[in-house]
């Protein structure tokens, strides 16, 4: 549902995800709702002012605002706002539901490791499972494969971290002594930035790193040239997940 | 213009200033203990393994000085009785004998914590320690401040000076004893 | 300690000559300490203002000789934006608008002589001091200023060789922890005086808003900060005795120190918020000659938001760690806050109606506020949101949420309670004409800054970077950022328009009569500015502070102290 509203962020940063274009609508859904109010507030605000300014000879009015006949110009649209709040939050926790609580079975699992000041990022090898001696490694370089969905599990070294992925419109700090996961599904091939969103220290600036989507022959090249085997397709290889932690 | 300003001396809230301000302050410090507390509490379930520290900790100890605790307390009331009465000089003994509490308190506590730390229990031991060590020294400061007030406010009474004091660090020593209630369970009991 | 006051300690004024140190350094007297703690707090704002042009620099023209300072490391950026963000907060607004108008507004509106305990109201100002001093001092040792945010979230802030600086970052947690305990003192203060030392005659209903807004602020600000400082205690222990409270790999949990800090940080922004409300309120009634509208349920807002202030805290933790189970009952308590801050807002707004609105510079100052924090509320709501707050956490639509609640709050609400109280305060009047100048020059500048930064934020730019053209997506959008600094540069320009107007008004201002604006609340029955003392007989109260424009009198006002 919300996917189908324009997105606003879209022009700014893509979106390469399958709850990006959630998020981009839930951000239209609440800017329209809170927008109403906001001009609403600010037109009858200005209006007030220009309508009451001071003119020789009109005194201003006595008006307590103590009675119900009264009051009912801030009852009504308080009333009114909790509607809108009651909206917002159904959107809000189905988003983030479906982002971060429900966690679909995935089809390959990376893992992704923060330390001051840089991201490791562990792809499964050719075997296309995680753990495994022919796993790669990479510093600052996130390659993933288009339309599949990944499982991620993240791990700090030393202070928090936090993994963000603009074009995911995903975020997770990262803690020490915890493994936490969490997924994605890239919906577009590319490249593009990965922050660290959360202070490590001096280098905190510098902690950024690319994310490169690419096509099923691409990623399968890139592993190829990285370890010098073909990869086994992905559908066969997505059940043996089972070595976790 | 009197010596104390005149905002000192009214009471539309319809309770004297000085004890106003006594539960005030009160109130602020029990956040601060709440906090800490909260915090160890929240550890504690989610590490079992502190309770074969805490078994560490000595309960007889934490027993007596409880008592002595309690036992100042209830000085600091008939020392408040007194001060009711007028009676000064009584009033200032028996703060005396609360003085006397507080102190054993903290000469047991002292004996305490050196027998732990002699035994390696030390603040960096484990963060259960840490707790121990935080909570328990952070009422003792209090206990110390306690004790100091009260000195100051029984030399007055003596002299049948500022007797209404009396009652204000009556009420604070016995927010300080009931800390201590909540720290000997949590600290010493709950194994 | 509160009951450790001395019966025979208030200093006379009377009777004798007192030297200048002992009159203006050591006084006990309410006024003077309020003027000691805005102009400390204004020295602060000026620190926390510098350091937004250095770091504002540096973001636009990376890597250059900032004038004034010299180029930029990485380390001192982050040592610059945390100590910005500290000072604003805790420098700056808090002594500004708590302990400043505070202490000045809350004897001479309630008609009393002093606070309860001046000796214990001097001691908050020196605790106060001292902190400013440790944190001066931290800018200095070796290693430099703490540098992890004003967060301050270990394991970074707890152990120094994460952080490079193990003193700064003690002497920083320090600073902040003798803020606290400064402001615990002022409050007690606060809310003895409000609650024990009114006006015969003053009723609950009958005390003017700001005071009620300054005596909830405070006590808002003793129920939340108790938590923080057992974390303080507890982090500097980790910083200095080898405790693992934060520390994961022995045992401690780093989420523990971010919901001892959200728990109070929630609640403090509306700690600085209410202050300026109140502000706010007593100038609208004023300069629109109107009855502020339901005052009763102006009450029940505020404590509809201090008491929800307290469960939203999580909302700052999202993307945090925590089970995201929880996120949905932060989610609903968060959304839940507009609706008491839309009701106030409501409520303002609906006071003007009818009214007979001067435009004078305090009124300016005071409708500003309303119209620009609309915008910062309106856009916590998207950060409320869980689902959204995914993406905005860390981003800079975050920072321009904050800065437009928090410039309004602290600058507007500054110039706002300056420009209204400056009469009372020191017996002259500032020029009008400058006072708008210096209005437009603030305001207009102020969205070009902030507005921008809403769209970086969209564009997934992230805080605390000290260089974005290093990320090939966010170099593009160097021309924003250079339009937000050059906004800066105009905005501080015209600050100076303020110091001339504020110094040479001082100076040679006409002189005010007692009551310049024909207002209600009983300060400007008092002498401008009030001898130590207030008044040579305290007032009585014979009704509401808001008795503007009644029906059947000649003059549009009519002062609380008149008798009937
Ligand atoms: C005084 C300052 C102040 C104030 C008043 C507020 C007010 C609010 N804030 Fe803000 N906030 C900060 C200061 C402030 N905040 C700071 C400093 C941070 C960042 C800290 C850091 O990380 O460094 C922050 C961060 C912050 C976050 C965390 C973001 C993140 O890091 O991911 C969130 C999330 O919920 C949030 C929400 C809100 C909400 C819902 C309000 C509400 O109180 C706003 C309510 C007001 C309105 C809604 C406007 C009036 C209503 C209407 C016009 C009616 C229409 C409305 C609806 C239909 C809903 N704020
Ligand atoms: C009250 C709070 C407050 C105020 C007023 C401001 C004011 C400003 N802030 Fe700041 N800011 C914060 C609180 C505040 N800020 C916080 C909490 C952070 C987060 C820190 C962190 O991440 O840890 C932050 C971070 C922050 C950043 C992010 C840095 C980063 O993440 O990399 C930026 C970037 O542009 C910024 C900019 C500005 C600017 C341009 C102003 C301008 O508006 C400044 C204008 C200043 C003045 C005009 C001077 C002040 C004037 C007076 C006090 C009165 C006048 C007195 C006399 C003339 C005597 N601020
Ligand atoms: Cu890693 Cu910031
Ligand atoms: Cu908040």
């Amino acid at each position: 549902m919300l996917e189908r509203l324009p997105s606003m962020i879209d022009g700014l940063v893509p979106a390469a995800s399958t709850y990006a274009r959630d998020i981009d609508g839930l951000f239209t859904l609440i800017f329209v709702s809170v927008g109403i109010w906001f001009v609403a507030s600010q037109v009858i605000f200005f209006w007030l002012i220009f309508r009451f300014r001071k003119r020789e000879g009109v005194p201003a009015q006595y008006i307590a605002g103590e009675q119900k006949s009264e009051k009912k110009w801030i009852t009504y649209p308080h009333l009114a706002v909790l509607v809108f709040d009651v909206v917002i939050v159904v959107a809000a926790v189905r988003v983030w539901y479906d982002v971060k609580q429900a966690l679909p079975e995935p089809q390959q699992t990376v893992r992704v490791i923060g330390q001051q000041w840089a991201w490791t990022f562990v792809h499964p090898g050719p075997d296309r499972i995680l753990d495994t001696p022919d796993d790669i490694a990479k510093v600052n370089e996130l390659h993933l494969e288009v339309d599949t969905l990944y499982h991620y599990k993240l791990e700090s070294k030393d202070v928090l971290h936090s993994f963000s992925v603009p074009v995911f419109r995903l975020k997770q700090d990262a803690i020490p002594g915890r493994v936490i996961t969490g997924w994605f599904t890239p919906t577009r091939t590319g490249e593009w930035d990965i922050q660290c969103a959360e202070i490590c220290g001096i280098g905190h600036g510098l902690m950024g790193a690319r994310i490169h989507i690419e096509t099923p022959a691409q990623h399968a090249a890139w592993i190829q040239q990285q370890t010098g085997q073909s990869p086994t397709p992905i559908v066969a290889a997505a059940r043996p997940q089972a070595r976790e932690e | 213009m009197s010596a104390r300003p005149i905002a000192t001396t009214r009471e539309t809230a319809g309770m004297p200033t000085g004890r106003l301000a006594v539960w005030w302050l009160i109130a602020s410090e029990i956040v601060i203990f709440g906090g800490l507390l909260a915090s160890y509490i929240m550890h504690r379930l989610a590490h079992d393994a502190w309770s074969e520290q805490a078994a560490h900790t000595s309960m007889p100890i934490g027993a007596f000085n409880t008592f002595v605790l309690l036992t100042s307390s209830y000085f600091a009331v008939l020392g408040h009785k007194a001060a009711e009465e007028g009676d000064g000089p009584r009033a200032a003994r028996m703060l005396w004998l609360t003085f006397a509490g507080g102190a054993i308190f903290l000469l047991v506590k002292s004996y305490e914590w050196t027998m732990e730390i002699s035994h390696g229990f030390t603040i960096t031991a484990s963060t259960f320690w840490s707790f121990y060590y935080t909570a328990a020294g952070l009422h003792a400061s209090h206990v110390i401040a306690g004790i100091i007030v009260i000195a100051i406010v029984a030399r007055s009474a003596a002299k049948n000076v500022d007797l209404h004091r009396v009652e204000l660090v009556g009420i604070y020593w016995h927010f300080v004893d009931i800390v201590w209630i909540f720290l000997f369970p949590l600290l010493y009991i709950a194994k | 300690m509160a009951e450790t006051v001395p019966s025979h300690g208030h200093e006379e004024a009377g009777h004798h000559e007192e030297g200048w140190v002992r009159k203006y350094l050591f006084s006990t007297d309410h006024k003077i300490i309020a003027m000691q703690y805005m102009f400390t707090g204004l020295f602060m704002g000026l620190i926390g203002g510098f350091f937004a042009y250095v770091f504002r620099m540096q973001l636009a023209f990376p890597g250059i000789e900032v004038p004034l300072f010299g180029v930029v490391s990485p380390n001192e950026y982050n040592a610059l934006i945390t100590n910005h963000g500290a000072i604003m907060i805790f420098w700056v607004a808090m002594p500004v608008l708590l302990a400043a108008f505070g202490n000045y507004l809350i004897p001479l509106m309630l008609g009393c002589d002093d606070m309860v305990f001046p000796r214990l109201n001097r001691l908050s100002y020196q605790v106060f001091l001292l902190s400013v001093v440790v944190l001066l001092i931290s800018f200095f040792v070796p290693g430099g200023g703490f540098a992890g945010a004003w967060t301050m979230y270990p394991p970074l802030s707890s152990i120094g060789a994460y952080s490079l600086t193990p003193l700064g970052s003690t002497l920083f947690v320090l600073a902040v922890a003798l803020e606290f305990v400064a402001f615990l003192m002022g409050g007690i203060n606060f809310v003895t005086t409000a609650m024990n030392s009114r006006a015969p005659g003053m009723k609950m209903y009958d005390i003017p808003i700001v005071v009620w807004m300054i005596v909830i602020a405070s006590i808002l600000f003793m129920a939340s900060v108790g938590p923080l400082i057992a974390g303080a205690i507890m982090l500097l222990f980790d910083q200095n005795l080898g405790t693992a409270f934060f520390d994961p790999q022995r045992g401690g949990d780093p989420v523990l120190w971010q919901h001892l800090f959200w728990f109070f940080g929630h609640p403090e922004v509306y700690v600085v918020l209410l202050p300026t409300l109140g502000i706010v309120a007593e100038i609208i009634t004023v300069f629109a000659r109107k009855k502020l509208f339901a005052y009763r349920t102006i009450l029940y807002t505020v404590f509809a938001t201090g008491v929800l202030s307290f469960t939203v805290w999580a909302h700052h933790q999202f993307v945090a760690g925590i089970d995201p189970r929880m996120a949905h009952v932060f989610t609903v308590t968060t959304l839940l806050i507009s609706i008491p801050i839309a009701e106030m807002m409501f409520v303002y707004i609906a006071t003007l109606y009818g009214g007979s609105i001067t435009l004078n510079t305090p009124m300016l100052w005071a409708l500003a506020f309303i119209a620009e924090f609309l915008i910062g509320g309106v856009t916590g709501i998207f950060l409320g949101a869980s689902g959204e707050d995914i993406y905005m956490h860390d981003t800079y639509f975050v920072l321009a949420h904050f800065h437009y609640t928090f410039f309004p709050i602290t600058i507007i609400g500054f110039y706002a309670g300056i420009s209204y109280w400056f009469p009372k305060m020191f017996g002259r009047m500032m020029n009008d004409r400058l006072g708008k100048i210096h209005f437009w020059g603030t305001i207009i500048p102020f969205n070009l800054i902030f507005i921008p930064l809403f769209v970086l934020g969209l564009a997934g730019q992230h805080r605390r970077i000290y260089d974005f053209t290093n990320y090939p997506d966010l170099a593009a959008y160097q021309p924003v950022r250079v339009l937000a600094t050059s906004a800066l540069l105009v905005m501080l320009g015209f600050q100076v328009v303020f110091l001339y107007n504020f110094i040479a008004s001082l100076i040679r201002g006409e002189k005010a009569p007692k009551n310049p604006w024909q207002a209600n609340t009983l300060e400007w029955t008092a002498d401008s500015p009030p001898p130590h003392g207030n008044w040579k007989e305290l007032p009585t109260v014979y009704r509401g502070p808001y008795e503007y424009s009644v029906p059947g009198r000649k003059s549009d006002y009519w002062p609380q102290n008149e008798p009937a």
